[in-house]
């Protein structure tokens, strides 16, 4: 059991230091500034792994434009400024969150016509089967269906 | 009732159009390649950059000496592998006339200049990019990349990815053309 504890905490030692090369250190005038810089960073995708944002991917061009992020938020830029300066290179797809606008109202809208058009089917059926008269089986025909059921 | 015969029968259908539709979306979407982002630089003004030449270090070249003609730009760099399969593309469009700039990204100086002696110089100018910044104003997020600029100083089309000789046929030579029946 020592022995496989020491070895954990070998291994954790010698994987260490690559976790800790990914962080930066960067120097903030105020806690706000650091939230409006890691808000950001996970608001902004990565264009080289595009299923990762800047604060978690690694890529060469996500470490540049964190560094652009955190050098026009020193430079006092607001936030929807350095979000449109990305977007005007990169294009809308650079936010996770698109913008609501005459192209993306399917992607805004399209899951809710999807549930509107379901709920009306599932009302217009349901009403359908509610209305529908069940067959009344005659004395005879009843008859001959137990005689099927017993054989 | 005829009318309700007609309406009740494609009933059966509608769950094998529907699949039908569903299956060709994703067939289309397939073929996207997802990694090719529309640019929203293609029909805007070129970005600016102020960067020091390969070769002559201490000169700088902005975007503003280049424009006034047609040019194209290609960002490049010694350890893009993609790049040298465009290389040789890049050599036959220079000489068949086609004025291309290099940007070296990120890239070792010296290291730029032996891939350039080595497989043939296309570019009438490389200007460094040492550190990404002017890649970043132009929206550049994968080398190689190409840009062609007409001379309004617009730029019309943008590459993604190393130069085919389709797109080089297709869509640089095109511009080309066009621009030198204007002048």
């Amino acid at each position: 059991m020592k022995v496989l504890t020491g070895g954990f905490l070998l291994l954790a030692l010698v994987l260490q230091p690559c976790m800790a090369a990914t962080v930066e250190v960067l120097d903030f005038d105020s806690a706000a500034e650091e939230q409006r810089y890691t808000a950001l960073i996970d608001e902004l995708r990565c264009m080289v792994c595009q299923n990762q944002n800047l604060a978690d991917s690694n890529a060469a061009l996500a470490r540049d434009l964190r560094e652009r992020t955190y050098k026009m938020i020193r430079g006092g830029n607001s936030d929807q400024e350095i979000v449109d300066y990305m977007v005007e290179r990169y294009g809308d797809f650079v936010m996770y969150r698109p913008p609501l606008k005459s192209t993306t109202y399917l992607l805004w809208f399209g899951p809710l016509i999807f549930l509107s058009l379901a709920i009306v089917t599932f009302f217009v059926y349901a009403r359908r089967s509610r209305n529908r008269e069940v067959p009344v089986l005659s004395y005879a025909e009843r008859q001959k269906a137990q005689q099927m059921l017993d054989e | 009732m005829r009318v309700r015969q007609f309406v009740a029968r494609p009933k059966f259908l509608i769950p094998f159009i529907a699949f039908v539709a569903v299956a060709g979306f994703f067939a289309a979407g397939l073929r996207l390649d997802s990694t090719l982002v529309p640019s929203p630089l293609v029909g805007k003004q070129a970005p600016e950059f102020e960067l020091p030449v390969l070769g002559q270090e201490t000169t700088t070249l902005s975007t503003a000496q280049l424009s006034g003609g047609f040019w194209v730009l290609n960002v490049w760099a010694s350890w893009c592998v993609a790049c040298r399969d465009e290389h040789a593309i890049l050599v036959e469009l220079a000489e068949r006339g086609v004025p291309i700039a290099g940007l070296n990204y990120k890239d070792e100086p010296g290291q730029a200049k032996k891939w350039l002696r080595d497989w043939g110089n296309p570019y009438f100018v490389t200007v460094v990019d040492r550190n990404g910044d002017a890649a970043i104003d132009w929206g550049v997020y994968g080398v190689p990349e190409t840009f062609v600029v007409d001379s309004g100083g617009v730029i019309r089309y943008k590459h993604i990815g190393p130069i085919t000789p389709e797109v080089a046929e297709t869509k640089i030579l095109p511009l080309w053309d066009e621009s030198r029946r204007q002048s």
